[in-house]
């Protein structure tokens, strides 16, 4: 018995000095927020108990199995604290257990490695969209090419104005922080000042506080630009409630009551899209829906006159605007296109070619 | 000033969201976060805004003896109902001014507000929900009218893409010989909705990301303006 624990305290002494090398070690996990590490051991034994301590002196098994080529990563950890581990190897033969000790503290990195690829992307977007900007401020021309659903916004308008009917506007169910939500408020603003220089009423039910405090700024703003801050109407921008079938239920209820000539649904939709799109087709409404939901764009397809399509809804302000800047913006995004494409051809052969270096690259940016 | 305090927010908020996403280290890491609490906690405030604006709007409707003005009354009367009630004996969580309300708990089995919210609120919600399966009905009769070569396409496409996902789709085809398994109903719906479906998903979706960072671009270099209710 004194034999097998004076071997058993050899082990122990000799793995504390030579465990980071060869039989238990803990790495940093590299390119990452700093909560994470890589316990790893190499031991020949078929059980093996890896545990961590805990603040109160015990320690928690947090992985039990094979001990050789082992390798465990442990998440959501705390950069600030150093973590000890140790591994338990039963030794049926003699009776016994050794272990492993091993202590090491996360670090944080100062870039995501993996998110590389994603970088490259958003930087060559982003310097295409400025240098088209600039070159647009400089005073040359762009082509853009027609968005039928937004020519119609001045048809729509008119057609209420002829009709005597109020306009709706619907942006979306999705608070402020959501792009799309942020974009249908710039496309109010051009239907808020339009319907203002037609003198039809609009009416736009928000769905969150947010929403409605931005909506009637932008409405309020767009009446005072064209010279007709009398006409506007705080109380035709308001708050239904915070339900999405109920938000659903009070615009169902304006359509079948008011019978707006026109409808615009235009942010993020998710289930009531076609609930609010077919009431509005039973009403007769000219109807103009947008959304970057590729999910609820069917419904909106089938039942409105004019549908945007995914980046046609972050191109409405741009196109509507007129402004050379904004417009040169949307070059941009044609160059983030035909970069896509490329990308694409270039991802098929290589892929086909057995060289995957190129696929891992952009699927690290995951 | 009323423009460029916003727009000076908007940049240096935008950057450090945008740089946030790449650095993994303190502070950068915490930042989105951190926003995200912000937004909840201005959230919070503005919520009681939207109650007033509720109010103002029914009740003046109320008042002016608007057409169909009852049921303005009814929802203002809902929403005082619920409100009392969550106040006085709190939700199925949180104990209210009155604490749990056990006696009411005996009778009618749970809180007066649980108790509206699963009797009143969900059926009613519940049926709004339903009503999307008789739209879907009139809408996929619209769209599979035969009006020209491509309503075609969505029709044969369609009807494919439904009997495959029915057993009655399976059991149609199961007699096909091996050979010609590629035509079983149920493979011709996975093999549309796997690569032809996600094709094009894939193109709204890649259009759409390309045209959020250019409007997230305009809004964060002040391009874009009239979010704020002003333009250049």
């Amino acid at each position: 018995m004194k034999k097998v624990i004076l071997i058993s305290g050899i082990l122990f002494f000799s793995t504390l000095l030579f465990a980071q090398s060869t039989f238990f070690w803990i790495e940093d996990v590299p390119w990452d927020d700093g909560k994470a590490l890589n316990i790893k051991a190499n031991v020949p034994a078929d059980t093996v108990y890896l545990q961590k301590a805990l603040e109160d002196g015990t320690w928690e098994t947090i992985y039990t199995g094979k001990g050789r080529s082992l390798s465990f990563t442990q998440n959501e950890l705390n950069p600030d604290i150093k973590y000890r581990y140790r591994l338990l190897v039963p030794r049926p033969a003699f009776n016994d257990t050794i272990f492993f000790m091993a202590e090491a503290q996360p670090k944080e990195q100062w870039f995501y490695l993996h998110k590389l690829s994603y970088l490259l992307i958003l930087l060559a977007v982003s310097i295409a969209i400025i240098y088209y900007v600039q070159n647009a401020r400089k005073g040359k021309d762009y082509y853009i090419r027609r968005i039928s659903g937004l020519d119609c916004i001045e048809d729509s308008i008119g057609r209420a104005t002829e009709k005597g009917k109020p306009i709706l506007f619907v942006p979306g169910i999705m608070d402020l922080d959501d792009i799309q939500t942020i974009s249908s408020l710039t496309i109010l603003s051009h239907l808020a000042h339009k319907a203002a220089e037609y003198d039809t009423e609009i009416i736009v039910p928000c769905r969150f506080s947010m929403v409605l405090s931005a909506a009637r700024e932008v409405v309020k703003e767009a009446y005072i630009k064209a010279e007709k801050p009398d006409a506007y109407n705080q109380d035709r921008i308001f708050y239904l409630t915070d339900d999405q079938f109920g938000y659903v239920a009070g615009i169902d209820g304006i359509m079948v009551r008011e019978q707006p000539a026109a409808n615009f649904f235009l942010g993020s939709f998710y289930a009531e899209s076609l609930i609010l799109a077919e009431t509005g087709f039973s009403t007769g409404a000219i109807q103009t829906a947008g959304t970057a939901q590729a999910s609820q764009l069917p419904f909106f397809v089938v039942s409105c006159d004019y549908t945007l399509i995914g980046e046609e809804l972050f191109a409405a302000s741009a196109y509507l605007s007129r402004d050379p800047q904004q417009l040169g913006s949307l070059k941009g995004h044609d160059f983030g296109k035909l970069l896509v494409i490329l990308l694409i051809i270039a991802g098929v052969i290589t892929e086909m070619s057995g060289w995957h270096w190129f696929k891992a690259f952009f699927e690290g940016a995951q | 000033m009323k423009y460029k305090i916003p727009l000076v927010f908007a940049f240096v908020c935008g950057i450090l969201v945008v740089i946030s996403e790449f650095i993994p280290h303190r502070p950068f890491n915490m930042l989105i976060t951190t926003l995200q609490d912000w937004f909840m906690i201005i959230s919070g405030f503005a919520i009681l805004l939207g109650q007033i604006s509720l109010f103002q709007a029914n009740i003046k409707k109320i008042k002016e003896k608007n057409k169909d003005w009852p049921f303005y009354l009814a929802g203002l009367i809902s929403f005082t109902v619920m409100l009392i009630f969550g106040l006085l004996w709190g939700t199925q969580e949180y104990r209210g001014i009155f604490g749990q309300g056990e006696k009411i708990q005996a009778t009618v089995g749970m809180k007066p507000f649980d108790y509206l919210f699963a009797n009143a609120f969900m059926p009613l919600s519940s049926t709004m929900f339903s009503l999307l399966a008789f739209f879907i009905a009139s809408a996929a009769y619209r769209a599979f009218i035969i009006r020209s070569f491509e309503s075609n396409l969505l029709m044969i496409t369609a009807v494919i893409v439904m009997l495959g996902r029915t057993s009655f789709g399976g059991m149609l085809t199961s007699w096909l010989p091996e050979g010609l398994k590629f035509l079983h109903l149920p493979n011709l719906s996975d093999f549309i909705m796997e690569f032809p479906n996600s094709a094009a998903q894939r193109a709204i979706l890649i259009s759409a990301a390309l045209g959020i960072i250019g409007s997230s671009l305009r809004i964060i270099l002040g391009i874009e303006r009239s979010y704020l209710g002003g333009e250049k």
